[in-house]
């Protein structure tokens, strides 16, 4: 029988606010355990829950960029369980009104693009952890981040492969990052996927009993999970098993899922408004403002790009990847005063490898876009040769100084002077009696042996175009 | 002997007595009438050196009217290194790394904390026999209860302890307890004082007030808490009015709704009797009696029953003994410590409470329940929307009957309930209550019940004043006060 997956997908994206969803403190990653909680992170008798402004407005921003409906009122609610990292007994959240609902995210597969529905965008704050290391035998409690907001996106189950998947997380992942409400660290847990996973017979319409897996907090794992578990429950239904409802856990030491609870063990939660929060109510004004601000889009900037600057879909695609990186070519391009082509080749090629190869962002670009085009420009007007420009760059890599000032003191500035070109070609040809009767003889590839007999001689720095335009006419008989 | 806030002020001012005088006085007073068991914890220390601080601002001039006044809190709001125990075991020992707003804003205005008074458990009672530091008295009659869950401020401020305590008011605990005590007592409209620091019972209804011998002292005092606070999204951002200023309006015109459904049976007779008298009192002054309705206000305590306790199951789930509080001194798991924890740290009133509230929001029992009696609420308020559009002020009993005996309806949470029949419709509304003595029943307090439209404190504060002006029953002391 052919089976067909059925992928639907949670995405909890921290947002990227100073402080936390309902109190003062503050929500940087990493602090010792319990000093960036107060006593209302704590949740101590009396304290009260406090909207911060900052987390509305980033879920505005994300529900306009998926073309979603805004809702001008929606509702906090309290989800009740009992948890030791969860100070009040229960997690604010939205439930029967979210903020956001009905948007869509249109991702690009090798089959084309294909439109994955978003059910809706909600806001809820994060629980603490438990520790149980170096704890005695005890549980410890780290409230740091309890109370960090979150943007909890439900997607349709609109995927039919972990591909699919894993191509609705990148765009996603590059969009929350666009609008600067989320910096995506999958390490550090601030963008984390939960997927609905089920199989079906090909054909069937209705959906399949689906498994929930957690804990797959990189790309590469959402695409492993979900093979596995597509394969588990082919091989059970197959069998004559069913598959049960139920949450399981991803385990990337054994690439395997395993069963957590049951539908039959899940909680009652008991939802209802929380009293201590009006209704967040949004005014026109308000969602006109957040439009207002609304920064380039990837697919605009994407379309843009390759319409402005005459790139390659690929090229376009790449250097909008992020909106820090096409700001660095946006930033090349205005310093070097056009070149779009050849920074274009730069940015995706050298500098994208020396980033990769010393494992920094392109913030951290030990080359700043215009010391790069310092570079271009050197290039462009025939000062340095393409080849020794890797040098130049490799040089400026290494904190040796602006472009000028490394081809000045490697003495690397490509001879275009025809004179001296000819003078170094005819020593060549004279040095090269055999290869120039195989060239007049008609052995055309001869000809790159002199190119490269010349280049050498010139130490590189002969302007490669001039060396073949003077080749080609002393060679002739 | 009738030492009110007004007169207070005017002693100090006058160089006739000290703060640190008044608050020894306040102290030597409560250690006269232990046996009220009005307080759980008295702050001694910091009383007396807070009352040297006041009258040393005073004498550097300008003070308010409130400096260097004692009052005591109920025990819900939270104090600053000061135990705050909700009169429970659950809290029994938890000491409040903060102020609540109404303790800052207090201080504030140069108010002296001599302690915390004693309260029904978590604010659940109306009797003030739910507390786990055992039950307060009724200065009138020691064998009879002094009515819930601000009992102790109630009886604290009726037996002189204090001129003026704070309380708090979710279903009648600041009204109900005032009548059955014989002074005045203030709920305020929802979101007119901030509820930061007030350990919550049920977040929609939960609001504080004062309650003080006379409205004149209420009027000061409500000034002193009521306001915007940043740190209460329910607080209303809205200016308080100078509630003393607009007292000593003649009544000529004021249009009292007598609310039919408050006079039907389940009214003690002599009850209802004093409460008609002080409507003639209102008639002599000026005012006009209407006959108003609200046809719903049978539904309010079931509804009120519903929602409160629902609430409360949720605001009640953080006492789960992993962070302060109790926690049980054997357990095998941690499912176990929550269950022990819980059961041992909580009293039968808060366990009823909660289950009852756990029931009610649970899946396939929300919408019989909760959602309905959210209806109810809406219905409720409607309503009372209605009746203000025929009068400006509604007036009843607060309390079916005067205070009854200790024990008396312990056994039974219906009848205990009940008394609060006339107040929770008030809550659920949001609207601002008074309660104010009316005159004696067998020798014991009757309370009147002004209710005001939404933020109009200050029509009931004056109402409240110009019959005190008229009467004396605000007056009256219990004997061997």
């Amino acid at each position: 029988m052919e089976w067909e997956t059925v992928i639907g997908l949670e995405v909890h994206a921290q947002l990227k606010t100073r402080s936390k969803i309902f109190s003062v403190s503050p929500t940087a990653y990493g602090a010792a355990p319990n000093t960036q909680a107060n006593v209302v992170d704590a949740a101590f008798p009396g304290v009260l829950p406090v909207l911060n402004a900052e987390v509305v407005r980033m879920a505005a921003r994300f529900g306009l960029a998926i073309g979603a409906t805004v809702h001008k009122r929606s509702v906090f609610a309290r989800k009740n369980y009992f948890y030791p990292d969860l100070p009040k007994g229960y997690q604010i959240s939205q439930y029967e009104h979210p903020i956001v609902e009905r948007g869509r995210l249109v991702i690009t597969t090798p089959a084309g693009e294909k439109t994955i529905g978003i059910t809706r965008a909600h806001l809820e704050e994060d629980a603490g952890k438990s520790l149980h290391e170096d704890m005695d035998g005890f549980t410890g409690i780290d409230l740091n981040r309890a109370g960090t907001p979150l943007l909890e996106i439900v997607s349709e189950p609109d995927m039919r492969s972990a591909a699919e998947a894993v191509a609705y997380l990148k765009t996603l992942h590059t969009l929350v990052r666009y609008l600067d409400i989320c910096d995506g660290n999958m390490q550090e847990g601030s963008f984390r996927c939960d997927a609905n996973v089920s199989v079906r017979p090909l054909g069937e319409a209705r959906f399949g009993t689906r498994a929930e897996l957690k804990n797959i907090n990189s790309f590469r794992f959402v695409e492993r999970a979900i093979d596995y578990e597509v394969r588990r429950q082919i091989a059970l239904l197959s069998s004559g098993g069913q598959v049960r409802q139920e949450t399981r856990l991803y385990d990337s030491a054994r690439d395997e899922t395993r069963s957590m609870r049951s539908k039959e063990e899940a909680n009652d939660y008991r939802y209802f408004p929380d009293p201590d929060l009006p209704s967040l109510v949004l005014t026109e004004a308000f969602l006109a403002e957040v439009r207002d601000a609304m920064p380039e889009l990837p697919d605009a900037k994407r379309a843009r790009f390759s319409a402005q600057y005459g790139l390659s879909a690929y090229d376009a695609g790449v250097l909008t990847a992020s909106r820090e990186l096409a700001q660095y070519y946006e930033d090349v391009l205005a310093a070097a005063g056009g070149e779009p082509k050849l920074a274009a080749n730069w940015v995706t090629g050298e500098l994208a490898a020396r980033l990769n190869e010393d494992g920094l962002d392109i913030v951290d670009s030990r080359v700043k876009a215009p010391a790069l085009a310092g570079l271009l420009r050197r290039i462009a007007d025939g000062t340095v040769s393409g080849k020794a420009a890797k040098d130049v760059f490799e040089a400026m890599w290494a904190g040796e100084g602006d472009a000028d000032a490394v081809i000045a003191a490697r003495g690397l500035r490509q001879i275009s002077d025809d004179s001296a070109i000819e003078e170094v070609v005819r020593q060549v040809i004279a040095a090269n009696p055999k290869q120039l009767a195989q060239y007049r003889a008609g052995e055309e590839k001869v000809f790159t042996f002199f190119v490269g007999q010349t280049m050498k001689a010139s130490r590189g720095k002969a302007n490669p175009a001039k060396v073949n335009e003077i080749l080609k006419r002393l060679l002739a008989p | 002997m009738t030492l009110t806030i007004t007169k207070i002020a005017e002693d100090l001012a006058a160089g006739r007595c000290s703060s640190r005088e008044l608050v020894d006085d306040a102290l030597a007073r409560i250690k006269t009438h232990a046996a009220l068991n009005a307080f759980i914890t008295l702050d001694e220390d910091a009383a007396r050196r807070d009352a040297q601080a006041a009258d040393r601002a005073r004498r550097a001039g300008g003070a308010g009217i409130l400096a260097g006044v004692p009052i005591a809190h109920k025990d819900i709001f939270c104090t600053a290194g000061v135990k705050t125990t909700c009169a429970s075991r659950m809290l029994a020992e938890f000491v409040p790394p903060y102020d609540a707003t109404v303790v800052r804003k207090m201080k504030a205005a140069g108010c002296v904390m001599v302690g915390k008074t004693n309260m029904d458990e978590f604010a659940m009672g109306s009797s003030n026999e739910t507390s786990h530091f055992g039950p307060v008295r009724n200065p009138w009659d020691h064998k009879r209860v002094p009515g819930g869950s601000s009992g102790g401020s109630a009886a604290a401020v009726a037996a002189r302890l204090v001129p003026a305590a704070t309380g708090t008011d979710t279903g009648g605990s600041i009204r109900q307890p005032a009548a059955l005590c014989g002074i005045t007592g203030l709920k305020p409209s929802y979101g007119r004082v901030s509820r930061y620091g007030l350990i919550a019972f049920a977040s929609s209804l939960d609001q504080a007030g004062p309650m003080a011998a006379t409205a004149e002292d209420c009027a000061h005092l409500l000034a002193a808490m009521a306001g915007f606070d940043e740190r209460d999204a329910t607080s209303l951002d809205a200016p308080v009015p100078d509630y003393a200023a607009e007292l000593g309006k003649d009544l000529k015109g004021l249009r009292i709704g007598v609310v039919a459904e408050h006079f039907a049976k389940g009214v003690e007779p002599k009850v209802a009797e004093v409460v008609r008298e002080a409507l003639r009192e209102y008639e002599r002054q000026g005012a006009r009696l209407v006959d108003v309705s609200l046809p719903n206000s049978a539904h309010a305590v079931p509804c009120y029953y519903v929602l409160a306790p629902a609430e409360a199951s949720s605001n009640l789930a953080r006492y789960d003994g992993v962070r302060y509080g109790y926690r049980a001194p054997e357990y095998q798991d941690l499912e176990d410590m929550y269950k022990k924890t819980r059961s041992q740290g909580f009293g039968s009133e808060v366990k009823r409470r909660i289950m009852v509230g756990t029931y009610a929001l649970s899946a396939g029992y929300y919408d019989a329940y909760y959602v309905k009696a959210l209806k109810l609420r809406r219905l409720i308020a409607d309503d009372f929307a209605r009746a203000f559009e025929q009068c400006d002020i509604l007036a009843g009993p607060v309390s079916p009957s005067t205070a009854f005996a200790l024990g008396a309806k312990n056994t039974d949470p219906v009848s205990m309930y009940l008394n609060d029949i006339f107040t929770i419709p008030v809550n659920l509304a949001g609207l601002p209550a008074l309660s104010l003595p009316a005159g004696f029943a067998d020798g014991l307090p009757v309370g009147l019940q002004l209710i005001g439209r939404y933020l109009d404190e200050a029509c009931l504060l004056n109402a409240a004043h110009r019959f005190q002006q008229a009467t004396d029953w605000h007056a009256r002391v219990p004997a061997g006060i």
